[in-house]
């Protein structure tokens, strides 16, 4: 409407619509302003983690005064042996749950995604509290249940309570995964007078590896993270978090080169998986 | 016939281990809070379901401010991640070309890298009174000598935030994407000011993915016991840190399981109250 009374306007004018200067579209630069000052201070702890890896730290505490560069931590890794053991535990733990929890979910993210079943509103809605209940509160009830069935707490029921909340991760991850998939690449192969089991192994798990790796690695980082579930079921065990978590006077150096490690290698499985994903995509 | 116990056999494992290790585990937490003893002479289901008044009313432990600060720092820090994350989320979808959007979205989570537990001690160490934030603020005489950052409200809610802002950043960001930009021409074209685009087009069409940044963040914000516990102080003491004390110091499991059932039953209300009052389709799909 408007633009034919405008049009008409012009014309009396003697001019067309396309003589009208297009408004100018100001980008005003607050909202790249806003940005930057956000991430830099989000990188500020990450910086400084890696900064103070490197300096010399008297006592064995980290300063905040610069004294002089050294990658002497990294080599003495091991020189703080509570921490190092602390270390390869949470390690150890991570891959075996993240292992477990693919094991485990597969199949489950299947039955979910493509079966209509009794009970498959129930798992969904267990998968769903699992994710969002609070830490505090899933750790708790985890050493309640430990502590009715007299079951010792240690190592086990670390693992038991990664997996349980890994699992909820990794079937998330799945199905997005297999929802845009689709079935029939697995009903060719049927035609082709495969089986079911071989068609799993053969079509359905390399077709999902994109899947299966980003699930391993998200349940690997929420499992070397984890603090709050793991100190209610640790018992005597110690695990990197844990350990860190405890640590009353000053940081020891080598606390930061562990968390650049972690830091250096998750960047590095970032970017390997994203390149494995663009090369599969073509 | 076959066919029909695929799903079972498939789903069987899983759906036994979240029923074994984490529905029965909730059910126990209230069944162990309903017991009465100590440690040393073991607990015994005595259906004490006074404890739940108890723990309120005749505790020497102030359990309700406890309740009260960790709701209080969880709604500032949520509202705290929407003010901030709101934006960051909104440049990344609208304002760059398409090739940078991934490289500024791996910026924001990139703290997801370091061990969250590392990431407090390190503001620990940089906002500590010997820090070098601290001391460059004096050196320029913003803060006075006793100024302390460490150990207020402040230094918790500002840990929280940092903590969980990525959670809010990526499903407003999510919910950004989703929406036409022709849209925006419609409502420019029906005389909306640039402030009514936001405002009647985009505000209301990101709703879903500010629903679900305030459902993982507050529910994270409110039980977390870690930002309080290494940023704080006495006076920021939180009913996650209470908890985690019951538990692993006092060993008053009953008390402790009872004090958990209470933060369950408190968000479960807020959380069903404000889904009723704004709305929204199937939570789950917001996962």
């Amino acid at each position: 409407m408007s633009t034919t009374t405008q049009t008409i306007a012009l014309r009396g004018a003697g001019l067309t619509l396309d003589d009208i200067p297009e408004p100018k579209r100001r980008k005003r630069p607050l909202l790249p302003i806003i940005y930057w000052v956000v991430i830099g201070i989000l990188l500020l702890p990450i910086i400084s983690m890696i900064a103070y890896s490197f300096n010399f730290a008297p006592n064995n505490r980290v300063t905040t005064v610069w004294q002089h560069f050294t990658v002497q931590y990294y080599l003495h890794l091991a020189d703080q042996a509570d921490l190092f053991q602390a270390f390869l535990l949470s390690i150890t733990i991570a891959l075996l749950s993240a292992a477990i929890s693919i094991a485990i979910g597969v199949p489950l993210a299947l039955a979910l995604e493509r079966y209509r079943f009794w009970g498959r509103g129930l798992v969904s809605s267990i998968l769903f509290i699992d994710i969002a209940a609070p830490s505090i509160v899933v750790g708790s009830s985890a050493l309640s249940f430990f502590f009715t069935l007299n079951f010792q707490t240690g190592f086990w029921t670390i693992l038991i309570s990664h997996v349980t909340f890994n699992i909820a991760y990794a079937v998330v991850t799945l199905r997005a995964r297999l929802s845009g998939m689709g079935t029939a690449y697995e009903q060719a192969a049927a035609d082709l007078g495969s089986g079911p089991v071989a068609g799993f192994f053969r079509v359905t798990v390399p077709l999902l590896m994109p899947g299966i790796l980003a699930a391993f690695l998200l349940s690997l980082a929420m499992s070397i993270d984890d603090y709050v579930i793991t100190s209610f079921v640790a018992g005597s065990a110690t695990t990197f978090p844990l350990y860190i978590y405890g640590i009353k006077t000053g940081l020891p150096p080598q606390v930061l080169c562990f968390g650049t490690i972690v830091f250096v290698v998750g960047i590095a499985l970032f970017f390997a998986n994203a390149a494995l994903n663009r090369r599969n995509k073509v | 016939m076959r066919r029909l116990s695929v799903p079972y056999l498939l789903g069987f494992t899983g759906a036994a281990w979240l029923i074994l290790f984490f529905l029965i585990p909730l059910i126990a937490g209230l069944i162990v809070s309903l017991m009465s003893g100590d440690v040393a002479s073991g607990y015994r289901l005595t259906w004490n379901w006074s404890i739940y008044s108890d723990i309120f009313v005749n505790s020497n432990v102030n359990y309700a401010l406890f309740l009260g600060r960790s709701l209080f720092y969880g709604a500032t820090a949520t509202l705290l991640t929407i003010v901030i994350g709101y934006p960051l989320a909104y440049f990344i979808a609208f304002r760059v070309s398409p090739r940078w959007k991934t490289p500024l979205l791996f910026l924001v989570l990139i703290s997801f890298l370091i061990s969250f537990v590392i990431r407090t001690k390190m503001w620990v160490f940089l906002l500590g009174a010997q820090g070098p934030i601290i001391s460059f603020l004096q050196s320029i005489h913003l803060a006075g000598p006793d100024f302390a950052v460490l150990g207020t409200p402040g230094a918790v809610i500002g840990g929280q935030t940092y903590n969980d802002l990525a959670y809010m950043v990526l499903p407003i960001y999510v919910a950004l994407e989703r929406i036409d930009t022709r849209l925006f021409e419609a409502t420019e074209d029906l005389y909306g000011t640039k402030r009514a685009v936001f405002f009647k087009t985009i505000l209301p069409l990101s709703r879903s993915g500010i629903f679900s940044g305030i459902l993982i963040v507050f529910i994270d914000t409110v039980g977390d016991p870690v930002n309080a516990a290494l940023l704080g102080g006495r006076n920021t003491y939180n009913f996650g840190e209470a908890i985690q004390y019951a538990y692993l110091n006092l060993q008053q499991y009953n008390v402790a399981a009872a004090l958990s059932t209470v933060l369950m039953i408190a968000l479960g209300i807020i959380l069903f109250v404000y889904a009723r009052v704004f709305g929204t389709e199937n939570i789950e799909d917001l996962v």
